[in-house]
């Protein structure tokens, strides 16, 4: 098993962040091999911030995401740079507070009200990327919820601790309905 | 237990191997994409009542670290290649000085400023040739962190061993990837400790009289014994000589006591080389795609292999050559214009079957780039 993932935004929303949080489970956790990349230099800052993480049981050569698996993307320029790249039948993950869907690609497109869900029960966007991470763990089971837990414990001061398993968990209900709607209008 | 599994960056790895060999002093300009090896060590050493300086430039940083290292410490810095280009007059001297240091060259894309944040692998022949007159120098490499750390902790050991500058010659991707790391128990790597020498105090000590086995007992400069130490042509003194034969002698000394060793400083891995036709070579991040590109081809039938080479100088010729040894192409991977294609070609009895797949754009160097190096050479056009 061999999972591409991208993660793209802008600057400060914390996408870099999450990205390394998940390998990080993935591998503390999970016992699971991974590699993660990102952006760096002028495209780093304020324009289209990219961190790309790889999962896999097996050993990662070549470290970048040509063709993700699982993209996920906070912001339009970021959404109409990196659309086009998902793999054919992947997921794309969107906020449509964020993101304008104008393109079928050829992938599952998955829309979450993550930021209005996280202004209106923690009143914080800056845990927003936490709750995009709980959200892609309830859609793809990446790892284990518990692993991202974990790995957001020993990584965030404990002043922002419990917004952020908060924040996690209202990510994985969203992904939960998202879910429930999916297999409704699948049968 | 026990095990010490770690999800850092390169530079991260980089920096604590430099612990984990004993690195006492570290003088440095903080330079992309290597800033934070200085930005880690500014902590992590003071906490160990040693010594980090950032100094005004790097120039300053390595003549700091000379002094340092003379003086009986452990020590090192850390650059890219605008930096590296810096210092390479005093590389020159330590090498002519015979003191040990490690010098991490995290390389961009260059010439001069080049691309910061770019990847390249234009400085092979920098980490060689930078400095001026005959001389040898160790350079190491690696593709994965865990191998970095090993050479990392070698360079310091290879350093101690030779009396030598070691350069390790890092790249952006590698400096600035993340994966997971097994760290190496304490005691796991031997380390080298600094060899000094056994004349008590109030006997003359010859700073640059070679032992029976080739080695140079150091002893702290500052210590119990007065000596001279100078880039001029030196006697077993340290003293400045014009006399012919110490030229001589000294010259070949330097050279000797690297260039005669090249097998046994050759750090190598082999990949799927036993029925290859075609070999790939590769070193650093590079070898990452040729790795996966190889898999991908050997699961379609095609029997391709690959040698990377970890240490790039003294260039391990003799280990090239039976490596290339039948087969029927031989496909340097890299990213510079060939700079090690060219070497792989001095070594080989037929450099006609030596080909070159790079990428010198800032790009870090696709599995794809590497599939259409070999439909070209298979004559299955691009």
């Amino acid at each position: 098993m061999v999972k591409r993932i991208v993660f793209s935004g802008s600057g400060g929303q914390g996408v870099i962040t999450a990205s390394v949080i998940l390998a990080e489970a993935a591998v503390i956790c999970d016992g699971l091999n991974a590699v993660q990349t990102q952006s760096y230099g002028p495209e780093a800052r304020g324009g289209a911030t990219r961190a790309d993480v790889i999962i896999s049981g097996e050993p990662i050569h070549y470290p970048k995401v040509l063709n993700p698996h699982v993209l996920v993307c906070l912001t339009q320029e970021a959404y109409g740079k990196f659309s086009s790249i998902i793999r054919p039948g992947g997921l794309l993950l969107t906020d449509p507070r964020f993101v304008k869907v104008e393109r079928k690609v050829d992938a599952r497109q998955v829309e979450l009200e993550m930021h209005r869900a996280v202004m209106a029960e923690i009143g914080n966007s800056i845990v927003l990327n936490i709750c995009m991470l709980g959200a892609l763990i309830g859609l793809t089971k990446l790892v284990r919820p518990g692993s991202v837990v974990k790995m957001v414990k020993s990584k965030i001061s404990s002043d922002f601790l419990e917004i952020n398993e908060k924040a996690f968990g209202i990510g994985m209900r969203l992904a939960e309905s998202a879910e429930a709607l999916w297999s409704a209008s699948d049968s | 237990m026990g095990t010490n599994i770690k999800f850092i960056q390169g530079n991260e790895i980089f920096a604590e191997a430099a612990l984990y060999a004993g690195v006492q002093f570290f003088a440095g300009y903080p330079i992309t994409p290597s800033t934070e090896i200085a930005e880690i060590l500014s902590e992590e050493l003071p906490k160990r009542g040693d010594k980090f300086i950032q100094m005004e430039d790097e120039i300053s940083s390595i003549c700091a670290i000379i002094g340092a290292s003379l003086t009986g410490l452990k020590a090192m810095t850390a650059t890219s290649g605008p930096g590296f280009s810096l210092m390479q007059e005093a590389i020159g001297y330590a090498v002519m000085t015979e003191v040990p240091l490690v010098v991490v060259n995290v390389q961009r894309g260059g010439p001069s400023t080049g691309m910061p944040t770019s990847v390249a692998q234009g400085d092979v022949m920098q980490a060689r040739w930078g400095t001026h007159g005959d001389h040898s120098i160790i350079t190491l490499t690696a593709s994965n962190l865990g191998q970095a750390f090993r050479m990392t902790v070698e360079a310091f050991n290879l350093a101690e061993t030779f009396r030598t500058p070691v350069i390790l010659l890092f790249d952006e991707v590698l400096a600035h990837m993340r994966e997971k790391v097994v760290i190496p128990a304490s005691g796991e790597i031997e380390v080298v400790k600094r060899l000094r020498t056994s004349v008590p105090k109030g006997t003359n000590y010859h700073p640059y009289l070679t032992r029976e086995d080739g080695r140079l007992p150091m002893s702290d400069f500052g210590g119990i014994h007065r000596y001279n130490v100078t880039g001029l042509v030196h006697d077993m003194w340290g003293f400045p000589s014009t006399d012919p034969k110490v030229a001589y002698d000294l010259l070949h000394h330097l050279v000797d006591k690297l260039e005669n060793q090249a097998e046994l400083l050759a750090r190598y891995k082999t990949y799927y080389t036993k029925d290859a036709e075609i070999l790939l070579i590769s070193y650093g991040s590079s070898t990452r795609s040729a790795l996966h590109r190889i898999e991908a081809r050997r699961k379609r039938g095609l029997k391709i292999g690959l040698l990377e080479l970890q240490t790039l100088w003294p260039f391990p010729r003799q280990t090239v050559r039976r490596e290339c040894e039948g087969r029927s192409h031989i496909l340097v991977v890299e990213m510079d214009m060939g700079q090690i294609c060219q070497e792989v070609k001095k070594a080989v009895s037929e450099p006609d079957r030596v080909f070159l797949a790079n990428r010198i754009d800032g790009n870090f160097i696709s599995p794809v780039d590497i599939l259409r190096a070999l439909n070209m050479i298979q004559g299955k056009g691009v």
